[in-house]
């Protein structure tokens, strides 16, 4: 099972690597880790996306939360959330295929933000699934490069 | 707020924690602050290896319940410290290591003695620091000694770059440690003491597996108490050996790969365990399927992580074991017609059936006349120090029968590296536990191979007044492993025979100390006791039967049930 977890955690040097340091270190996966500051410069939020049955992700949250420095862990693919991935994808953008990719790019609401006589480079953000489609429609019609920055998610604030 | 140097603020630190004997090995990077500790009442054990300092001071923890301190020079001085510190860490021993640094503005830049030993340390402490800003100095050593100290202890790591000990810093008042991101649970919550109170209410056949986690909580009162309230026998990891008195009738001895027939049994037939500050590690579990097939699982355990990690556990209950144990206690005196004598009388099959294991298969050894049984000392040790002798164990079989045969009845007199099991731990954490406790006797039971991994703090126990008897099970082979060849490899004896080793007796002597040998039975008693009589520093060197075993022995994998007997 896909788990996302946020986690909370001071921003002091040495502490990014003591999560991924206990991720290697006891053989759990990242699938894809982002990391940057909260509003509250001294803290930084991680979101972390792994695989694992129910009692392995028992055991990350509890030993991240074992880390001095992580203030908060939370598994908020438990509940309703929203997530979004940003990835930059240069294709090959060639006589008889520009049109081709800029309808694609159209459909995911995605932007060209380089062009050059060959290529196009293009962002796109959105959900995991979203940004796989549309790599695997790009994808014959020539990807030279992507980037993506992994999964950021958040838990949907309650309605009431 | 009184503006000092770096190094008069650290000693002034350990000062006030209490600290009044520090271990270490001096280097360019931390002399400011062994040019200050000259001046100040704290007493530096000047080892011979670095390694030698962080087990010195961790027996020292381990023996007086307090937090051992090391102090390493930066580079080659803080990664000969590692084997100590993960030695420190897999048996949850509090510790504070200072390790020097170069200057700050040299870090990074592959500086004379630089290593980045907070990197390296990273997963073998329980938290470190590298001090950047001379104003955190204070805080974080104060920091350092409440973390390695609380919750589950462990080691701290505190790397101080040589420019700040040498700068100028403030004092700040003490106050109450409180750190937003690390909140020990200590108190047991009463639903949870309450479900396994009823649990044992209903149990026919329980038994308390005991681990380290009574020793460092200092739970032995509230553990016996509990267990003689209700007669549920004990059985005990290497580390929790002496939570529990050995000589009691409910005590069973050791669990798990070279644990008793009837503490192996009983568990596997329970229908309750109580786990208590241990850990369901794999040298105690077995194959984890047929562990206590039948039991409902309780355990108590201060760290999260250690719950159902390896196991299932039906009722867990997060909080500082003696706390726990005294809420059980407590809940079962309020008990409305609670008797002892109505438990005692409702585990009687049970213990009978014990009784029985432990008749078929007690634990034991063959005599073979004049030649000298391993097991044969550790019960002549036992028996000649009236089983109150603290004792370390270096790593092998002589641990094994170090574990089997002195009955520990006291917590704190067993010095094991349990989790990391490193030899060379023996003879330095002896020589730390003597510090703490002059009068004590002290002996390291140790194997020849791994006397020599740090042979040379007999210097140490020398120059500081550390007569410790160190007591070598002789058997000319890295036995332990030699049995696994035995065994399992066909005794393909590849790499485990020494075939030069010093004379013991001789190099006692060369260290100033007195040197021992025995090489028949009927002179181990003689050896023991002039060891004993003499102030001095003792090597005994018993020359012991060569492919002797130890059993019983659960191969790796197989369930604890599938035992190999004597
Ligand atoms: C530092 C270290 N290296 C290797 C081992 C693996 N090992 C475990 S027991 C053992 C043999 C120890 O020999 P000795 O000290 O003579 O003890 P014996 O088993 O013979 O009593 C070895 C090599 C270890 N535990 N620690
Ligand atoms: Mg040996």
């Amino acid at each position: 099972m896909k788990h996302t977890l946020s986690v909370l955690l001071l921003n002091k040097p040495g502490a990014l690597s003591r999560v991924t340091g206990l991720f290697s270190g006891r053989g759990f996966n990242i699938e894809s880790l982002s990391v940057a500051e909260t509003l509250d410069p001294k803290v930084s939020c991680l979101t972390l996306v792994t695989h694992g049955d129910e009692s392995i992700i028992e055991q990350i949250t509890k030993q991240l939360h074992k880390l001095i420095d992580v203030i908060k862990v939370t598994d908020i693919s438990e509940g309703e959330f929203v997530e979004r991935e940003m990835v930059l994808i240069q294709v090959k953008a060639e006589a008889h295929t520009r049109a081709e990719v800029l309808r694609v790019i159209d459909i995911f609401r995605g932007k060209v933000v380089d062009v050059s006589p060959t290529t196009y480079t293009v962002e796109m953000t959105g959900p995991e699934s979203k940004i796989k489609a549309v790599i695997d429609i790009l994808r014959p019609l020539g990807i030279k490069e992507i980037i993506r920055t992994g999964t950021i998610a958040m838990a949907r604030a309650p309605k009431k | 707020m009184k503006k000092m140097t770096g190094a008069q603020a650290i000693v002034k630190c350990l000062q006030e924690e209490g600290v009044n004997l520090i271990f270490g090995f001096p280097g360019g990077a931390v002399i400011d602050l062994y040019d200050e500790l000259l001046d100040s009442d704290i007493t530096h054990v000047l080892v011979r290896h670095e390694q030698g300092a962080i087990h010195a001071a961790d027996g020292y923890a381990r023996a007086t319940g307090g937090v051992g301190v090391a102090l390493l020079t930066s580079g080659p001085g803080a990664t000969n410290g590692v084997t100590g510190i993960a030695t420190a860490y897999m048996d949850s021993i509090p510790l504070v290591v200072l390790t020097g640094q170069v200057p700050r503005a040299l870090i990074g830049n592959d500086a004379f003695q630089e290593v980045d030993i907070v990197g390296i340390t990273r997963p073998c402490t329980k938290h470190n620091y590298l001090v950047k800003d001379p104003a955190d100095l204070v805080p974080v050593l104060r920091e350092a000694f409440y973390l390695a100290a609380s919750g589950r202890p462990g080691p701290v790591l505190i790397d101080l770059p040589k420019d700040v000990v040498a700068s100028k810093v403030n004092f700040p008042e003490k106050k109450k440690i409180k750190m937003q991101t690390y909140q020990p649970n200590y108190e047991p919550h009463p639903g949870q003491v309450e479900k396994a109170c009823r649990a044992m209410l209903k149990a026919k056949s329980p038994v308390l597996y005991v681990g380290g986690g009574v020793i460092l909580s200092n739970a032995n009162k509230e553990l016996t108490e509990l267990a003689k309230k209700l007669s549920i026998p004990v059985t005990m990891t290497l580390m929790g050996l002496g939570g529990f008195p050995g000589t009691d009738p409910l005590s069973l001895g050791m669990l798990g790969m070279h644990g008793t027939y009837a503490a192996n049994m009983a568990v596997a037939k329970s229908d309750l365990l109580i786990a208590v500050g241990a850990r369901f590690d794999d040298r105690v579990t077995g194959r984890l399927d047929a562990f206590a097939p039948h039991a409902k699982i309780i355990h108590i355990d201060i760290d999260p992580t250690s719950i159902s990690k390896n196991v299932g556990v039906d009722i867990p209950i997060v909080a500082d074991c003696k706390l726990a144990l005294q809420a059980m206690n407590t809940w079962f005196d309020r008990l409305k017609d609670f008797d002892p004598k109505d438990f005692a009388a409702r585990h009687q099959p049970w213990i009978e059936r014990i009784d029985v294991w432990q008749q078929e298969h007690p634990l034991t050894y063959h005599d073979e006349g004049d030649i000298i049984k391993p097991q044969y000392v550790v019960e002549k040790l036992n028996e000649l120090t009236g089983g109150d002798a603290i004792i370390a164990t270096e790593v092998g079989q002589n641990q094994m029968w170090a574990a089997q045969f002195y009955k520990f009845n006291k917590p704190r007199h067993l010095l094991t590296s349990g989790g990391l099991g490193t030899m060379g731990y023996g003879l330095p954490a002896a020589i730390g536990a003597k510090l703490a406790y002059p009068n004590a006797t002290v002996i390291d039971i140790a194997g020849d191979g791994s006397i020599q991994m740090n042979i040379q703090e007999l210097a140490t126990a020398k120059q500081w007044g550390a007569p410790v008897k160190i007591a070598i099970l002789n058997n000319g082979y890295l036995g332990m492993v030699r049995q696994w060849q035995e065994l399992f490899y066909n005794r393909r004896y590849s790499a485990t025979v020494m075939e030069v080793t010093p004379d013991f007796v001789e190099l006692a002597k060369a260290y100033g100390a007195v040197g021992l040998r025995a090489k028949t039975k009927d002179e181990v008693e003689p050896v023991i006791k002039e060891a004993l009589a003499t102030d001095n520093l003792v090597i005994m060197d018993f020359i012991v039967n060569r492919e002797e075993g130890v059993y019983p022995m659960v191969p790796a994998g197989k369930a604890t049930t599938e035992m190999l007997l004597v």
